[in-house]
């Protein structure tokens, strides 16, 4: 069953002048057809400006379609009586944690969404250290958020989307201002949360590496979907990536240029191992 | 022409029970005309270090030297340092104020006193330095995409002309092709020029493509300052501190341990496939 799904959808942008006359209209979107599986692990790339974070507002209804429609677990996102079941079966991540942390501690911080809509408090306290050990930070519960890396912040901000138990998780950028091993830590408790609990994520970053674990690959080029398929199809097109302004990860550079050199390696490396096995096997 | 740090030391909160030891002894000369990478983890001191090396923090103990001059000294002139050291913060967009882009670039140079000729010139130089063009002069900063609110920003820095040229994170959160636009025209104005620039980035590819000398932070202590090479070749270091090598580095290691020689200390895109090439072709001849 679809999660979520979109038919024709655009947007515009709409610039108007002081006495409200329509001075510019830019469209970020144009005419998106998407079709996203319960459990699946999209990733979504794009050069700035291609309608990538345009498209993430739309799953949890921040933004709704000029034309067109997109449906969050069937509801439509323009019908404003579903407005709080999409925004619950859609959670949202995005790139500053500083942004989106409000609590004075980490339980207080993961509860507020559930506090709000009501829940009883047992459950809520329930909710919360659930969700902590999803992301593995049960143990700074107690602790003030402000003290904690970029990637613990983030992982409590997952957290507390987590404790409004969607369907899916919409993380725009969540990685772009973590050093390495926070940006590791993130993407781990992302694939875990995906494999273990069957969450729907999709995942807009543009650093390359990240994204090779994803079931599919979602390129947005001028508002529209450029390309489409498993990250192997998708970073074998080195040149035409590029053309997009987007790159592939080193080690696929890297295994690309050598095969251009003459070696006879497979296509579309993904991973250090995977290069190293290939080469071994050449020696 | 050079800017030292002697037994530097900076405590946030001192007398407070909050107190934290942000800089521990800190001794560094950075002289004109390198490219410099800064890489730590989230919180080893990066931005506090930087943040000396224009006065904007004042050491708790030690001294901040600029041309054998203490910055701190009644004489020193703290207006001068900061046209000759530019800091670009993260996500320095935010900064943007004026309503159209020439003049927030121009807003440094008005405020230096130059005379309207020479302000013209720095900012149709800057401008044309990161990328952009005059088409933008006129437009509101709000009318720019991401990627262009950062190059306008970092424009109105370079527009002072600074010989130490300093950039906290400049490219996060922008696409590959905007970062290696940025950093390839950085690059280009460090060796036109021969200014110094700082580079503080997360991304070793990049700090392995750019920089000829890395400094590395963990808890407020410089553990590494050496040719990137040399500090990659700790990678297993690094990951204890949070940090990483570049993907390159791990290829090159792996090789090795699989019986095909290849330099270790390989961090670059076309050493590594050179490398490659020549010791597999040295495997067949052999055969």
């Amino acid at each position: 069953m679809s999660i979520i799904k979109s038919d024709g959808l655009t947007y515009d942008y709409i610039k108007k002048d002081e006495n409200d006359n329509i001075e510019e209209v830019f469209r970020a979107i144009d005419g998106v057809k998407l079709e996203v599986k319960e459990g699946d692990f999209i990733a979504i790339l794009g050069h700035n400006g291609s309608g990538k974070s345009t498209l993430a507002k739309h799953i949890n209804a921040l933004l709704i379609p000029t034309e067109g429609t997109l449906w969050v677990d069937g509801m439509d996102t323009k019908d404003e009586t579903h407005l709080w079941d999409i925004r619950q079966s859609a959670g949202m991540v995005f790139q500053n944690p500083d942004n989106q942390i409000i609590g004075t501690i980490v339980e207080e911080d993961v509860a507020f969404g559930p506090e709000n809509i009501g829940v009883p408090t047992q459950d809520i306290w329930k909710r919360v250290e659930e969700s902590l050990i999803s992301v593995d930070m049960l143990k700074y519960r107690n602790h003030s958020p402000n003290k904690l890396s970029g990637g613990q912040k983030q992982r409590v901000a997952i957290a507390g989307v987590l404790a409004m138990k969607p369907k899916c998780i919409v993380l725009d950028e969540p990685t772009a201002m973590l050093d390495p091993i926070g940006r590791r830590e993130v993407i781990e408790t992302i694939k875990l949360l995906n494999e273990k609990e069957n969450v729907t994520v999709i995942f807009i970053t543009h650093y390359m590496n990240e994204v090779v674990d994803a079931d599919r690959v979602i390129v947005m080029d001028k508002g529209k979907i450029a390309m489409q398929g498993t990250p192997r199809e998708i970073f074998s097109k080195v040149g035409e990536l590029k053309e997009i302004g987007l790159n592939v990860p080193m080690v696929t550079k890297l295994a690309y240029d050598l095969k251009q050199s003459g070696l006879d390696i497979k296509e579309g490396i993904l991973k250090v191992e995977e290069l190293v096995e290939e080469l071994c096997r050449l020696n | 022409m050079s800017i030292k740090l002697e037994n530097l030391n900076y405590i946030y909160g001192t007398g407070t029970v909050m107190n934290v030891q942000a800089l521990k002894d800190i001794n560094l000369e950075i002289h004109e005309g390198t490219f410099i990478g800064l890489i730590g983890h989230t919180g080893s001191g990066k931005s506090t270090l930087i943040q000396h090396l224009d006065g904007l923090l004042k050491p708790t103990s030690g001294k901040v030297l600029f041309n054998d001059m203490d910055i701190f000294s009644k004489d020193f002139s703290m207006k001068d340092l900061r046209c000759k050291v530019g800091l670009v913060f993260q996500y320095p967009e935010h900064q943007l104020f004026e309503a159209d882009i020439f003049s927030d670039v121009a807003y440094g140079p008005k405020n230096l006193g130059l005379d309207k000729e020479e302000i013209d010139r720095r900012v149709a130089d800057a401008i044309h330095l990161v990328g952009l063009n005059e088409s933008y002069y006129l437009k509101s900063p709000f009318e720019l995409s991401g990627g262009e609110k950062r190059r306008a920003a970092i424009a109105g820095v370079l527009a002072m002309e600074p010989d130490y040229l300093v950039l906290d994170e400049p490219t996060a959160g922008l696409d590959p092709k905007g970062r290696d636009e940025i950093l390839d025209q950085i690059a280009e104005l460090q060796k036109r020029k021969n200014i110094t620039v700082i580079l503080v980035s997360h991304s070793m590819e990049d700090i392995a493509k750019y920089v000829q000398r890395v400094i590395v932070m963990n808890k407020g202590e410089i553990i590494f300052d050496d040719e990137p090479k040399k500090v990659f070749s700790n990678y297993k270091k690094l990951e204890e501190i949070g940090l990483m090598a570049p993907q390159i580095t791990y290829v090159m290691h792996e090789l090795n341990e699989r019986g095909i020689e290849v330099d270790k200390d390989i961090t670059k895109l076309n050493e590594a496939k050179d490398a490659i090439l020549k010791a597999l072709n040295k495997g067949k001849t052999n055969d």
